[in-house]
């Protein structure tokens, strides 16, 4: 099948099998390699994405399914060679070692933010169940992403994050 | 050149390796592709144990995009090959030779039995559902005391029994103690306990991955490895290859904790696969291959006797373990237990010691080295029993450790199992703990409770542990019959320009040496820190090493880049001398500035490297190069330790248990970098809390792993953990020029049994004296409601994942 997918800013045509998943499209056809799978039961988040404005976890949506839509990776988030805010807070608060969930942790906390701007650490907890990391133990996650929110001015976040009542798809969606 | 003022060593330098990691520019090994790859996908056995039949790959063959189909009779048709063990505990431990794929017979399900090479992974995936095996099965052995017992059927029928080995210390036969048989019979309090240690899972975020490029003059691997120096000089052994024809590259690679320590079957596959076929291969697993394939950790059953005197004092500690090794050795999970001799009796002087470990076969998954490896198994055992004779005698747990553990001024101190510890101070760290936890506050409280008959009842659980880390001096290795030694290489490349590239042979995966090396040698050389490139785990660039596990990089790493930086500064101190006309010992050498003392004429160590690079005016007979290297071979193991006191509250009606507080002080020695040392502190937390509460593998009956994914394997999330109350004391170890401990382990080694005891301690009253781990509420509400002594059995319920409801779901 044929889809057009606008990937961090720029757009993709492709033919692509109808059982391919966007995950494998990302890293496989368009050399997104930045976005990682760490599980095959859509558990660990590792492959968590924007699609259209929400976080999905990659592996859980068909390519086809963002046919027309616009996905934000881990690598479209630096803008004119500056870090987005949860990028630098990671950075700050020594919240990844490894790196492997990172990307997803990221885009799990870009997401997070924009629904609540100024969450609780329980908030933080909570919206975060859904990404696995095995190295930090969390609390440097947490702490980043609640540091983060205090360096986003509201709307500071990729045009993608703005807050619509449009559409939900895949399992990210709150 | 920036001459740094303000020391590097000490300061929460944020990490040089986060940039690429929190932009996606990253080189995880299942990131390469190269011209013409192709993918291998291996068919693994659905039976626990069983002959083989036969194999019908024809229909594979001609499936789209196959490009091959291989069994264990194309790729070993002698069947010769088989994967390296380098811990033969004892001279009688067998060795059943592992192969690369299973020939006749499969002795664990997930055993490999075919491989699929297509042009996509998948097609080679595809492609695996046309392979048909015949199995005949055979007796499934998972209980070790029944796989050990009289006429069991035996996982390796040519062996001739399920024991591996039995290994054994004594101190009265050592010297090192007394008679533990003397000790216990002439004791006034004698405790016996039994304690399971479950299979755990290492669960590293990566899953495991190799990429094998045969097409140039050296054949390069990638692999999603701890350890490419030894991998390359094991597959070289394994498979003939000549070693200098063989590059290992560890690129970025996604966590290990032990669990990416090995030579594995996929990866020799991999080599095998692409010689034959003269093409790059990829092997890159999926999340439930690794739950099944990757070597797991843990596994002990603890038999342990503890005998002491009415007022406290502990006179002897005997340790009977069984280790379960799963089907065959792995690279050194036979030694893991060995690695627990030495620390059952932990901080405590006790006079008697006797450790015996039967090793034992099962038709389960490999077990290997687990975050801790033997240390955290040990350190449960002795802190949970710990807990258990305070009780007997009607002692505070903190009193009676403090009665028995070794006093700050009596370092160095040689133990009963032979270590000498060379620096700690237990009193320190605990008196902190406490301040900082409330200790006192939250024994009134758990009165109050206990008193009121509050539903939700609070205890306060007690882990004072060390550990020997660094692994290792290398003679005490050979004295284990280790295969290799325990030092670390190190080398500094000067650059005209006056920056630095230093070469180091351990082998990162998430620890930060990039950033933490840089700090060591910004300090040493008078660098700035940003000068500094770190350069690691490929055996092109960095061609010596041991790589990264037991805590050893730092204290053993870390040190050999010291030592090399030493030598450097003895190679630019003539020329510096040379350079300012005046005799070598009139320089002193600080900040990056060699100056003639008491003058403020100096020249620094760019200016001498760019001298040396033009080589136009050297002294005589100098060589034209600041270049060095160094190899350090520890003269003894490091000894972390600290106070972990855990508060975790129990809802009596549901056995539901939350973690309230949760306290450690912890002393590293000299830390480096605080804020990666709290970080390793914090995931080690995870991983050791993660055990007492939420994991451990569970098989049906018919040996199947039916938690073998990530919704039945109950890895913890943010909302499963507390926030983490940490700080450190600082006791500098004596054997090592930085004054550092390893760090790495610590948290895991030490939170285990203070979560349990925190948690049978608030239930104790009901007749509860042990919970078997992981203590999930049924288990938990199970011990209060039947005020059971010994709650748990062999466990037939997961950590409470999404599919575990029915552990007989996954029979096949």
């Amino acid at each position: 099948m044929r889809i057009t997918v606008t990937v961090d800013g720029t757009k993709y045509t492709d033919e692509v099998e109808p059982r391919t998943l966007l995950v494998h499209y990302l890293r496989e056809r368009i050399g997104k390699v930045g976005t990682v799978v760490g599980c095959d039961t859509s558990n660990c988040g590792a492959c968590t994405v924007h699609l259209d404005g929400h976080s999905v976890k990659s592996c859980s949506v068909l390519a086809v399914q963002a046919d027309g839509s616009e996905v934000t990776t881990v690598e479209g988030l630096a803008r004119d060679g500056k870090l987005h805010p949860v990028q630098q807070a990671f950075h700050d608060n020594h919240a990844l070692q490894c790196g492997f969930c990172t990307p997803g942790m990221i885009m799990q906390s870009i997401d997070l933010l924009a629904d609540n701007p100024d969450p609780d650490e329980q908030a933080v907890r909570e919206g975060l169940e859904g990404n696995l990391c095995r190295c930090t133990g969390y609390q440097n996650i947490v702490r980043a992403v609640r540091d983060a929110a205090q360096h986003m001015s509201p709307g500071a976040g990729p045009d993608a994050e703005r807050i619509t009542e449009t559409k939900h798809v895949g399992v990210g969606g709150d | 050149m920036t001459a740094t003022i303000e020391p590097e060593v000490g300061k929460s330098r944020r990490r040089k390796e986060d940039e690429r990691l929190i932009t996606g520019r990253t080189r995880w090994t299942d990131n390469i592709t190269l011209p013409g790859m192709l993918h291998m996908a291996i068919l693994r056995s659905p039976f626990a144990h069983a002959k083989i039949v036969s194999i019908d790959t024809s229909a594979a063959k001609s499936a789209p995009g196959v490009v091959a189909v291989f069994t264990a009779r194309d790729l070993d048709p002698d069947s010769s090959i088989g994967m390296p063990c380098a811990w033969p505990i004892t001279p009688d431990m067998k060795a059943p030779r592992r192969p690369v794929l299973a020939a006749d017979q499969v002795n664990f399900a997930g055993e490999g039995v075919a491989v699929v090479v297509a042009r996509s992974s998948a097609e080679a995936h595809d492609a695996l559902e046309e392979i048909d095996v015949e199995y005949d099965e055979l007796p499934v052995i998972l209980d070790m005391e029944a796989a050990i017992a009289d006429g069991a059927p035996l996982v390796h029928e040519d062996q001739g029994s399920n024991t591996s080995a039995i290994w054994k210390f004594d101190s009265g036969e050592a010297g090192t103690g007394g008679n533990v048989e003397d000790a216990i019979s002439s004791s006034e309090i004698v405790l016996k306990r039994r304690f399971r240690q479950q299979r755990l899972i290492p669960a590293f975020m990566e899953p495991r991955a190799c990429v094998v490029d045969p097409t140039s003059t050296q054949i390069t691997m990638w692999s999603a490895t701890q350890i490419p120096h030894i991998l390359r000089v094991m597959s070289a052994l394994t498979l003939g290859i000549p070693e200098h024809k063989l590059r290992v590259i560890a690129p970025d690679v996604g966590g290990g904790f032990g669990g990416k320590i090995g030579v594995l079957p996929e990866e020799m596959m991999s080599l095998l696969v692409a010689q034959k076929l003269g093409k790059p291969v990829k092997w890159n697993e999926s999340r439930s291959e690794t739950m099944l394939a990757a070597h797991h950790g843990r596994d002990q059953i603890q038999d342990i006797t503890i005998s002491a005197n009415a007022d406290g004092t502990v006179t002897g500690l005997k340790v009977e373990l069984l280790a379960n090794l799963g089907a065959y050795n792995g690279l050194v999970g036979t030694g893991v237990p060995i690695l627990g001799a030495f620390m059952f009796n932990a901080i405590y002087k006790i006079p008697a010691y006797h450790f015996a470990c039967t090793n034992v076969y099962t038709t389960t998954t490999l077990t290997d080295a687990y975050r801790g490896a033997g240390r955290p198994e040990a350190t449960f055992a002795i802190e949970r029993i710990m807990d258990e004779l305070a009780d007997e005698l009607g002692l505070d747990p903190l009193e009676l450790r403090e009665k028995n553990w070794i006093k700050h001024e009596e370092f160095p101190f040689t133990t009963v199992a032979g270590l000498t510890y060379d620096s700690g101070n237990y009193e320190a760290a605990t008196e902190k703990a406490k301040q900082l936890f409330d200790y006192d506050g939250l024994r009134a409280e758990q009165e109050r409770r206990r008193a009121s008959k509050d539903k939700v009842q609070l205890g306060i659980g007690i882990s004072t542990f060390t550990e020997m880390c660094g692994l290792a001096p290398s003679r005490v290795l050979g004295s284990l019959d280790y295969g290799a030694g325990g030092w670390e290489h190190a080398a500094i490349r000067m650059l005209p320009t006056g920056k630095v590239e230093v070469i180091t042979g351990a082998s990162a995966h998430g620890q930060g040496h990039e950033t933490a090396w840089s700090q060591i040698v910004a300090d040493q050389l008078g660098v700035a820190f940003e000068d500094i490139e770190v350069i690691h785990g490929d055996t092109q660039s960095s061609h010596k090493g041991m790589d990264t596990y037991g805590s050893r990089s730092l204290v053993v790493g870390g040190i050999a880049v010291v030592k090399a930086a030493e030598k450097v500064v003895a190679k630019a101190k003539p020329i510096a001398a040379h350079l300012l006309e005046c005799a070598e010992d009139d320089l002193e050498f600080t900040g990056g500035k060699f100056t003639v003392k008491g003058t403020d004429t100096s020249t620094t160590m760019g200016d001498v490297a760019l001298a040396v690079f033009a080589a136009h005016n050297l002294p005589d007979g100098v060589e034209p190069s600041l270049d060095s290297d160094a190899t350090f071979d520890p003269e003894n193991f490091s000894y972390p330790h600290g106070t972990h006191l855990c508060a975790a509250e129990v809802d009596t009606e549901t056995g539901r248990i939350t973690l309230r507080s949760y306290v450690c002080v912890d002393d590293v020695g000299v830390a480096v970098n605080p804020l990666i040392v709290e970080g390793q502190v914090h995931g080690g937390l995870a991983q050791g809390i993660a055990q007492a509460l939420f994991e451990g593998t569970v098989h049906d009956e018919s040996g199947t792993l039916t938690t073998g994914t990530f919704a039945d394997y109950l890895l913890p999330s943010a909302v499963d953990l507390p926030s983490f109350t940490t700080d450190r004391t600082e006791t500098p170890s004596t054997t090592n020029p930085l004054g550092a401990k390893g760090v790495g382990e610590a948290g895991t080694i030490a939170s285990t049994p203070a979560v349990v005891n925190a948690v049978i301690d608030a239930v104790r009253h009901f007749g509860v004296n042990d919970i078997e781990m992981p203590l999930t509420p049924m288990r938990v509400w199970h011990a209060v409601q039947h005020g059971t002594t010994d709650a748990g059995g062999p466990g037939h319920e997961a950590g409470g994942g999404l599919g575990s409801i029915d552990a007989t779901g996954g029979a096949q």
